[in-house]
């Protein structure tokens, strides 16, 4: 528990917004806890009117009370637990909602370094903990405090001789609670890090299922799998005697207070010192006062958890996007014609030049084609306009005017971009290509014929309202990226960027749709990055990239004349046309 | 678990399934003794339960109520015996029955992973390694707490709420009848409970599933989102969402907040029934005192298992819809081991042969096309074709990784699917093109725990490898382990780890499918020894990428859409001017083209734009 409230200070605000739920709730809590505290003082009343042979009305009216007494607890529970609970629920609300606004903001470079799976643990297992922790952990650690603190006081104002008797035996259990609770937390550590091993054993091998059949080493992965099995058996059960331990050892010792309270509360029924119904109520209390021992280890786990869970969601709140408006930001830019200009432009990624001191001017209006050899930097180039990622030395203009300086929301409007892999949501296609505008059906149909797509649309049943994904449709490889550049082209945007996006085309259809694309994006800038010579060889001019730098620039005869690099990517592709052919 | 469908995960069950559920109970077969002996405990400690309450009601009627000192002590100290007998009781069932869930939860884990290991190659291609690992994993867990904490407190609960209305009924029936007034509302009261919160729990868990899936699909297309100025419209949406969940949850909480009170305000009635009436019986003189206080007792005891009930709702449905999973993993056809009859070649001399093979992996999409040829013993073939030609098909056929649709391949002259499958993988030695190392050590990982191979030969292994030197200069030499961290192995040392896997096993087949990334020179030389002791006097069959391979080979085999186009050695080939020979050129042009270099680090390229698949083909 050190440090606790280091950790959940930063929860804080997210508390202050619900703080007059957690007050009315807490107020809840005491009074209700009084009400419950009360009943069996009317217990006693009607004990000991029973004992006394008091008339039967008399006894009435006390089980009257008992009951109205009960109410009053239960409304008082009821309020408790819409405030408290309620509120925790609306804290889940907004962290969800600040998650997803954080990981908006986001850059690639931040998606690189976390897994998806990583993400969704945190929205999901992480954000369920401390929920739990707002929730339940406070409720139940108040409401479990006040009850024993309660009973206690309740017991000694009953008869301060027997309630020192029977709570004898607390500090001792306390040092035991104490002592094996921490002991069963270091058992605990060991079954999940045996738990791991079980996961980590079974994801291997599933990853190299091929190597395993291939070899027959299933039995030996079995043997393998089923000693960690052992093992963690092993652990859990040696847990499972602590608990055990520590259950018995609890209850043998609340056992000797009930054994005191029976005997030596006897006696004093007996010699008059108290009352039947005292001795009836006082063990009320003391059952009362079992609960908050049994509750109080799962609620110290719960606020535990939930205190782990928030520093894992913190670790993801606390990264700051490195690529976003700024002091530079010079926000009277609100639209760009597209002249893009290089200015000594390299890039390094973990550790390595992707780029390496690119030189670059490109006309507004003009159509530019980008190749190279896998990896020699295409991609990054074209990432760097839009501002994916920042470049490490050197700057990318628009217009004369840095990227940095220009509003990103105005960047991306009129830059636009169809990857190389094209990402589509669980939509209808018509969404799709909508996605990001408020194009109407006329414009969506346009954008799908102009993207060779229109014909493949109209045959599906639903045509353009066809759900994608999971629960829909499946396109295949080139249809999804037609729509990605459907998409594009809606946007209407200054600058149009294809990044080897119709890779999965086939190379005619590729061609009319490029023609298609000339006639509409005349006055705009268009790159296309591609691997196929026949994409590009019609462009204004042709930038030839190798190991991060430019290294040939021209039109495709002129690049054809000089022998270079170009030349050589044409020929293998002749080669690799003439092969498919037979 | 990035592959985790959030969408199939949550499939609703129901909390009692009755198939499932006798399914389940199979498990239990190997613990009946200790399950039987759980029960016995579990009756017996709501016996014991029952004892506390009367022994109360005795110590006040005989003694307390009446002012004898003399035997009080000893009812307290039968009272405390009681109690110590109740938490031994206590302790050994619940971990007779902690025992019994761990052990039924690793039987259940080893026959899914066992399932697994037998499963053809192409249900690994349909499901991705995340979801299976959840069947593994998270499924059986949710199981073991159903086992654990609800299945068990049920009978308890059972036997608990029985006992108690006996008791009452033996002390005085009158008394008891009336204060089980209270039973018909406590029902009526959690049957209304349930099914509102049953369906409040459907929606959420309809309702979280949406928000997960929008989430983890914004997450992998963020890119795009942003790039396309998406962002305020995205969170529009998942906030609405995320309000649709909220507002669902806040209906179980009003559920919940009239639930409990309610439980507890029918238990004080049911005191105040017993005060009155009590009170009544007493005027009378019917009743003791100490018979009132045990009632109050049993009372409150009576309502706290039936608050429970409720509560073990979730878990109950929750763990069914995992025993649907896991039932489903282990209903899938394993495949098939061999035809009878069953044959195994005593020695086998490597004799391949493909006879009119026709395979693909979905439908109609051939791979290979009516495939036919042989391989003498002892020769080395090298298999060459453009991407997708379908060399690596032949691979795996040949080890029946997958089956053949059509036409069959014989080993020494014997129908592979009559040869029992671990037998035919014994004599076939596969090294894939990226080599496959396991946690553990350097020995391990050349043995892969086949008890034939004993430590002394893997030696011998690495030294006709001529890697005995290379590792033993490792910090821990054999036994060094080759996933820690600070000791990766280099790509050279892994492809040497992975030949003397392949010669260890001796095989009388080799299935090679050659490394496309390069090495340095000095690892290179090495290599290519290792390849040539791994290879000599054993039919090779190579997927090749290299000049050398190809030149050294007796025969070329070229594929091209499938089908075998050319037969010949190098020059024969380069001299028929056809496709081996356009495929040749291209590899030249490529050697300039292509720029291969080890540890080259990728740019952030394609990745970043959408670093994940997109929607699934």
């Amino acid at each position: 528990m050190d440090g606790l409230v280091e950790d959940l200070k930063s929860l804080l605000p997210y508390l202050r917004r619900y703080r007059r739920s957690y007050w009315v709730g807490l107020a809840a809590v005491v009074f209700g806890t009084a009400f419950q505290l009360g009943s069996p003082w009317v217990l006693r009343f009607a004990i000991d009117a029973l004992a006394r042979g008091g008339s039967p009305r008399q006894v009435a009216l006390y089980a009257l009370t008992f009951v109205g007494l009960a109410a009053l607890a239960g409304i008082f529970r009821y309020l408790m637990r819409m405030t408290i609970i309620g509120a925790s629920r609306w804290i889940e609300y907004d962290l969800r909602n600040d998650y997803f606004a954080h990981l908006e903001r986001m850059n690639p470079a931040f998606y690189h370094r976390w897994r998806t799976g990583d993400l969704m643990a945190r929205a999901t297992n992480d954000l369920n903990a401390v929920r739990s922790l707002l929730g339940p952990g406070i409720m139940q650690a108040a409401s479990t405090i006040l009850v024993a603190l309660g009973a206690v006081v309740q017991m000694f104002s009953l008869d301060a001789v027997l309630a020192s008797i029977a709570l004898l035996a607390l500090p001792l259990i306390s040092v035991v609670v104490f002592r094996l609770m921490r002991r069963i937390r270091l058992l605990y550590d060991q079954i999940q890090a045996q738990y791991s091993r079980i996961s980590e054993k079974a994801q291997e091998n599933l990853a190299g299922i091929r190597i395993v059949k291939s070899y027959a080493a299933g039995s030996r992965e079995i043997r393998l799998f089923a000693k960690a099995n052992e093992e963690y058996v092993r652990r859990n059960l040696k847990l499972a005697k602590v608990r055990g331990a520590l259950v018995g050892t609890i209850e043998v010792l609340a056992g000797i207070g009930i054994l005191l309270i029976l005997w030596v509360g006897g006696h004093r029924v007996i010699h008059r010192h108290m009352s039947l119904g005292e001795l009836v109520a006082f063990m009320s209390f003391l059952a009362m006062l079992s609960w908050p021992m049994i509750a109080i280890g799962w609620t110290l786990n719960l606020i535990e958890q939930g205190r782990a869970s928030w520093i894992r969601i913190q670790q993801v709140m606390q990264e700051e996007p490195e690529i976003a408006d700024g002091p530079r930001t010079d926000f009277s830019i609100a639209s760009l014609r597209g002249a893009i200009r290089f200015d000594g432009v390299s890039f390094s990624y973990d550790g390595a030049w992707v780029l390496r001191g690119v030189d670059l001017d490109i006309p507004q209006g003009a159509a530019v084609g980008i190749v190279g050899r896998t990896g020699a930097g295409k991609s990054t180039l074209v990432h760097l306009i839009p501002r994916l990622y920042d470049p490490t030395e050197g700057q990318v203009r628009i217009d004369g005017r840095d990227v940095r300086e220009i509003p990103l929301a105005v960047l991306r409007r009129c830059v636009a971009i169809v990857p190389q892999e094209s990402f589509l949501f669980s939509d209808t296609i018509a969404a799709n290509i909508a996605f990001g505008t408020d194009g109407s059906e006329e414009q969506i149909r346009w954008a799908a014929e102009m993207a060779g797509l229109l014909e493949e649309i109209q045959s599906f049943p639903q045509g353009f309202d066809t759900l994608l994904g999971e629960r829909g449709v499946n396109l295949s490889g080139g249809q999804k990226q037609r729509v990605a550049l459907a998409r594009a082209l809606l946007r209407d945007s200054a600058i149009l960027i294809l990044d080897d996006a119709l890779s999965a085309v086939d190379a005619a259809t590729e061609e009319r749709i490029l023609r298609n694309l000339r006639r509409i994006m005349r006055g705009r800038t268009t790159l296309v990055v591609s691997h196929r010579i026949s994409a590009v060889k019609d462009l204004d001019f042709i930038v030839v990239l190798d190991e991060g730098r430019v290294v040939e620039m021209g039109t495709h005869d002129a690049l054809l004349s000089f022998r270079g690099l170009y030349w050589e990517l044409y020929q293998v592709q002749q080669l690799e046309e003439s092969l498919s052919a037979l | 678990m990035a592959d985790q469908d959030y969408r199939e995960e949550e499939i609703l069950g129901k909390a009692y399934d009755a198939r499932l559920m006798r399914r389940l109970l199979q498990y239990l077969r190997p613990y009946l003794a200790e399950a039987a002996a759980a029960v016995v405990l579990l009756l017996l400690l709501s016996l014991l339960q029952l004892l506390g309450p009367y022994l109360v009601k005795v110590a006040i009627d005989a003694h307390i109520a009446r002012g004898r000192v003399a035997g009080l002590a000893a009812i307290s100290l039968l009272f405390f015996a009681v109690l110590l007998l109740q938490f031994a009781v206590e302790v050994a069932q619940s971990y007779l029955i902690q025992r019994m869930g761990q052990n039924i939860m690793r039987d259940l884990r080893l026959e899914v992973f066992g399932h697994l290991q037998r499963l053809p190659l192409s249900y690994f291609d349909r499901n991705p390694v995340g979801r299976l690992m959840t069947r593994v994993t998270t499924d059986v867990e949710n199981l073991n707490e159903m086992l654990s904490s609800g299945v068990v407190a049920i009978f308890g609960d059972v036997f608990t709420l029985t006992g108690i209305a006996v008791v009452m009924l033996w002390i005085q029936w009158q008394l008891a009848l009336v204060s089980f007034l209270v039973v018909p509302f406590l029902t009526v009261a959690t049957f209304m409970f349930r099914s509102k919160v049953r369906e409040a729990y459907r929606e959420i868990r309809v309702r979280i599933a949406k928000i997960n899936a929008y989430l983890q699909e914004n997450i992998s297309g963020m890119a795009v989102v942003q790039l396309f100025g998406r962002e305020s419209r995205n969170l529009d949406h998942f906030r609405k969402l995320n309000y649709d969940h909220l507002e669902a949850f806040l209906r179980t909480i009003f559920y919940h907040a009239v639930f409990f009170p309610v439980v507890e305000l029918l238990g004080a009635l049911a005191v105040a029934l017993i005060l009155w009436y009590g009170g009544i019986r007493m005027h009378a003189g019917s009743l003791t005192i100490g018979a009132v206080v045990a009632f109050i007792q049993y009372a409150q005891r009576f309502f706290r298992p039936i608050s429970d009930l409720a509560e073990k709702y979730n878990i109950m449905q929750s763990a069914m819809a995992s025993a649907e999973r896991i039932f489903r993993l282990l209903d899938e056809p394993e495949e098939p081991d061999f035809r009878s009859p069953a044959i195994r070649p005593a020695v086998v001399r490597g004799e391949i042969e493909f006879r009119g093979v026709w395979f693909s992996y979905n439908g109609e999409d051939w791979v290979l096309r009516d495939v036919s040829f042989r391989i003498d013993p002892g020769e080395r073939v090298a298999f060459v074709g453009a991407t997708g030609a379908g060399k690596t098909s032949i691979m795996s056929l040949l080890t029946r990784l997958y089956e053949p649709q059509r036409g069959c391949i014989l080993l020494d002259g014997v129908d592979i699917r009559h040869i029992p499958r671990d037998e035919l993988r014994r004599n076939i030695a596969v090294v894939p093109q990226e080599v496959f190392l396991f946690a553990g050590t350097v020995e391990e990982n050349i043995g892969l725990g086949n008890e034939r191979i004993s430590s002394e030969a893997i030696r011998q292994v690495a030294e006709a490898l001529n890697i005995h030197e290379m590792i033993e200069k490792l910090p821990r030499g054999y036994r060094e382990d080759v996933r820690e961290r600070g000791s990766r192995l280099s790509l050279g040392q892994r492809q040497l780890i992975s030949f003397a896997r392949a010669l260890a096993h001796d095989p009388r087949v080799v299935v090679l499918d050659e490394a496309t990334s390069s090495v340095d020179s000095e690892t290179e030389r090495m290599v290519q020894e290792a390849l040539e002791k791994l290879l000599a006097g054993r039919t090779a069959l190579i997927v090749a990428h290299r000049l050398s391979t190809v030149q050294n080979a007796d025969r070329i085999l070229v594929l091209h859409k499938g089908e075998i186009r050319e037969v010949g050695t190098h020059s024969e080939l380069l001299a028929r001017q056809g496709i081996y020979y356009r495929l040749y050129q291209l590899q030249l042009a490529g050697l300039k083209v292509e720029r291969p270099v080890e540890g080259e680090s990728s740019a952030p390229s394609s990745e970043a734009a959408s670093h994940a698949p997109a929607t699934r083909a």
